[in-house]
């Protein structure tokens, strides 16, 4: 069998990539995009953790984990819309209202 | 090599491909299928682990629902290549050693706890769905109702975002 610490290894890989994805993107949906990403590296974690002390409970809680993320994209890509329709731009250095 | 073994670095090679992919692509839509590409590749990591239904919910809400979402307003909002600007300096020489500080920890942490975690149940030794429901609709029933309440806030205030302005 595949050994826990595999799968807790490509989480922290996906969530450090998705960290750099978050850094480097300039446009405002790959920024959300990186979000998703390091959710489901968490995902991984929850359900590795899960399957190694052999409880369903870190399932359930990736249950939870996907309606927040669902919740978060409906919202956040209404916010996006407007922002765009706004600025009329999707580069988040072009939304600066609140920078000094 | 036994076969999960094989299988799991296939399906990790995938992800990981396709999160690099993410980053490196220059147009949203684009870096969206690459996102797909991983959420299909954790999906089989949780089949791989005996997650059925975990599985199941992620390539139907993520891979269907959430990535369709995205899709849809990168083609509402004519998204085009982005446009390249220079890191900040703040960036450049807090943010990136941080980050490396961070992967270091991250790995440190899970090269010490290698003798202390169990490796999974031998063949995939599947979380049956009763057994999730039984536990979410039970001991997590809560949890559960609040998660209903928030997607309905979610949907008024996606309502409320996106009509216009009279």
């Amino acid at each position: 069998m595949v050994p826990t610490n595999y799968y807790l290894i490509l989480s922290a890989i996906l969530f450090g990539l998705g960290i750099v994805a978050f850094v480097f993107k300039r446009n405002i949906i790959t920024l959300f995009m990186a979000i998703e990403l390091m959710l489901n590296a968490v995902n991984l974690a929850f359900v590795a953790f899960s399957q190694s002390l052999g409880k369903p409970d870190g399932e359930v809680f990736v249950l939870f984990v996907i309606v927040v993320a669902a919740a978060e994209a409906a919202v956040g890509l209404g916010i996006i819309i407007l922002t765009a329709r706004n600025r009329h731009s999707l580069n988040v250095e072009r939304v600066n209202l609140l920078k000094l | 090599m036994t076969a999960p073994l094989i299988i799991f670095f296939v399906l990790a090679a995938v992800a990981v491909f396709g999160a690099v992919s993410l980053i490196l692509q220059k147009h949203p839509i684009h870096s969206a299928l690459s996102l797909i590409v991983v959420m299909v590749a954790l999906a089989g990591l949780y089949l791989l682990m005996g997650a059925e239904f975990v599985a199941a919910v992620q390539i139907i809400v993520y891979g269907g629902a959430i990535m369709v979402l995205f899709v849809f307003v990168i083609m509402l909002l004519n998204a085009g290549e982005e446009e390249r600007t220079n890191l900040s300096r703040l960036a450049t020489y807090a943010g990136i050693p941080l980050a490396l500080a961070l992967a270091g920890f991250i790995a440190a942490a899970i090269a010490r706890s290698g003798g202390y975690l169990p490796a999974p149940a031998p063949n995939g030794a599947l979380t049956s769905t009763k057994t999730l429901s039984m536990l979410l609709f039970t001991e997590f029933v809560y949890p559960f109702e609040l998660t209903s309440f928030l997607i309905l806030v979610a949907i008024l205030g996606a309502i409320v975002l996106a009509q216009r302005e009279n």
